[in-house]
């Protein structure tokens, strides 16, 4: 299964030269079993990043074959000043993590607690939760384009079933966004379920029966108790499921298509990113906002880090 | 801690079992304890559980019935739920368009990346739990905070030069960089849990560390490596935007499959649906007959703040 395992094999007969390649594998073994994978994900990580790094520096689009030249900060230049896609790109992606977050940890934690506690049934409730997190997200993403058609999709038959009228969603410019967070919600607050309730089911209990003896309320147990004891965890679910949510790419380029729909309603920057470099082949200037977005999203995993050393103090 | 068990529920077992000295003590603490409204709260939670499992399945359940009508049913509202049940989309999606063929580039693509990579990941993720290298560690794990897009122009220059894109070469490479980390990140916290007791208690009785790790470690981390392992083959089964830029049109996989098949016929809802569920309904047996190791794997790490 794994490199060392003829030097393993060796060491009990072949003496010689072979045992010494055993003792030499079992005092090197740290770097032996980690470089292959280091290896591997170096290659495959740091040459692209430096290429994506000096393309951001080229005119370099069309073909990346193409001869290209060093034209300095002009990318980043055109990029930073572009209000017209770029801008309003990093503020969909902000928008998009952000709310999808607060509605997935708000949702998740609700969902996570009412869980907590044994209960008949609990099986079936697991299974539910377990659906929408492997789900493939393009087929989520055909999946809710027919629910969210305006004209013969469910979701305007409940509307109407209520006396709401119907609501474009996925084809408005102004709703599509928000039906997309829909989506992320759905198909990902299992995941922050799953984390918060192993929290949970983590945490001791004698907190919360102490509080209990001292006769708060479940409110007060939950907010002063409960909650500050699971903010590590908190934090932990936001990182994972926050990485994930800045990247958001399967369900809004299934469901909206290059440039993020017609009027760019929901381009957000690896939308934007992807269709620069293989819609539109601007190889250049997709480096740049690559780099960009790369820093957004490195900035804002070191800010919750530190947020989450402080809590965990 | 004793005042605590005093007060709970061991009262009564203590009263119960004798102790004349407080006969009545038990009732009046009992009574505020029971958490008020415990009725409300219970008719309030079997409410909100059906809901909650309604909002995650229904519309997976509207999918599989859209798959089942024919496009004039769809179009039909009065036949949301009462229709004839018709097979002509997974006959049409599975014969006319190949996809036997993407179900099978897609089991192989995840099953030999998921392999690759349980090779590679699962002595590294050892190694660095073991010795602690969390710098190291941050390398793999690294690829998994990289907007792919930025590898993904690089990579198709080197392997369109290379002449490999659209091979089957590619495409495992390029998911092996979605499991490996994945793998890493979850090897790691379960090793983490594993008694380094064992381990040294076999290189006592005489055997080399990497024996150790090959005869005690690796059978103790079976369960371990089976959810990595599912985990891995669930993201590269779903994953899209590697294949959709590097896999050719006999590498196809299911995701890419079903995004063309909107570009040529954006109306055929029936055909799309079935299309849908033919990619997701593997995934999900899958799923369900390994829940628990899902569960684990998806929460690895995640408790030890």
């Amino acid at each position: 299964m794994t490199p060392p395992r003829s030097a393993a094999r060796n060491a009990g007969r072949a003496p010689g030269a072979r045992e010494k390649f055993s003792d030499w594998a079992n005092r090197h073994r740290k770097w032996l079993f980690a470089a292959p994978a280091m290896a591997f994900v170096g290659v495959l990580i740091i040459f692209p990043l430096a290429w994506t790094l000096y393309l951001s520096l080229t005119d370099s689009q069309g073909s990346v074959r193409a001869a290209t030249e060093f034209i300095g900060l002009e990318n980043y230049l055109t990029v930073l000043s572009d209000v017209e896609r770029f801008w309003p790109a990093v503020g969909r992606t902000l928008t998009f993590t952000g709310i999808a977050l607060v509605c997935e940890v708000a949702l998740g934690m609700g969902i996570a607690l009412l869980l907590w506690r044994p209960f008949r049934g609990e099986k079936w409730v697991r299974v539910a939760i377990l659906l929408p997190l492997v789900a493939t997200p393009v087929a989520v993403g055909m999946m809710w384009r027919l629910i969210f058609d305006p004209n013969i999709g469910f979701a305007n038959q409940l509307l109407a079933a209520v006396g709401i009228p119907a609501q474009p969603w996925l084809s408005g410019q102004d709703t599509a966004l928000g039906t997309t967070i829909f989506m992320d919600v759905w198909q990902w607050t299992p995941m922050v379920v799953l984390i918060l309730l192993a929290g949970l089911t983590s945490l001791s209990e004698e907190p919360d029966e102490a509080a209990r003896m001292d006769g708060a309320n479940a409110f007060q147990r939950f907010f002063f108790i409960t909650l500050p004891l699971m903010m590590p965890t908190v934090i932990v679910a936001i990182l994972l499921r926050g990485i994930d949510a800045l990247k958001t790419f399967d369900i809004l380029y299934a469901t909206k298509g290059k440039g993020g729909g017609s009027f760019h309603e929901v381009e957000t920057l690896n939308v934007y990113a992807y269709g620069l470099s293989f819609d539109y082949n601007q190889y250049g200037l997709s480096s740049a906002v690559l780099i960009l977005f790369f820093m957004i999203i490195i900035g804002s995993m070191w800010l919750l880090t530190m947020r989450k050393k402080a809590v965990s103090k | 801690m004793t005042v605590l068990s005093e007060n709970t529920e061991n009262t009564k077992a203590q009263a119960s079992a004798g102790q004349p000295r407080q006969p009545r003590q038990p009732r009046p603490v009992r009574r505020p304890k029971k958490p008020l409204g415990t009725r409300a709260y219970k008719v309030f939670r079997v409410a909100a559980l059906i809901a909650v499992v309604l909002f995650l399945v229904a519309p997976l359940f509207w999918m599989l019935l859209a798959s089942l009508k024919t496009n004039v049913d769809i179009y039909d509202t009065a036949k949301s739920f009462i229709f004839s049940p018709t097979f002509e989309n997974y006959a049409n999606v599975l014969q006319r368009n190949n996809y036997f063929v993407f179900i099978f580039n897609s089991f192989w693509v995840a099953f030999v990346s998921t392999a690759l990579s349980l090779v590679l990941g699962v002595p590294a993720a050892y190694a660095m739990s073991r010795f602690t290298m969390h710098r190291s560690a941050l390398v793999v794990l690294m690829a998994r905070v990289i907007p792919g897009v930025s590898l993904l122009v690089p990579w198709y220059y080197v392997f369109s030069n290379l002449k490999m894109v659209g091979g089957f070469e590619v495409l495992i490479l390029s998911h092996m960089f979605v499991a490996l980390p994945l793998i890493v990140y979850i090897m790691m916290s379960y090793f983490d849990s594993l008694p380094l007791e064992l381990e040294e208690s076999a290189q006592v009785d005489g055997l080399t560390p990497i024996g150790a790790f090959q005869r005690i470690t690796l059978p103790l981390s079976v369960a371990g490596m089976a959810t990595a392992g599912i985990l891995s083959f669930i993201f590269s089964w779903n994953n899209f935007m590697f294949a959709l830029v590097l896999s050719g049109s006999k590498t196809k996989t299911l995701p890419v499959a079903i995004f063309d098949f909107v570009s040529y016929a954006s109306i055929d809802w029936g055909g799309l649906m079935a299309a849908a569920t033919v990619v997701t309904i593997p995934i999900m047996i899958i799923a369900l007959f390994t829940q628990k190791y899902i569960v684990s794997g998806m929460t690895a790490g995640a408790t030890k703040g």
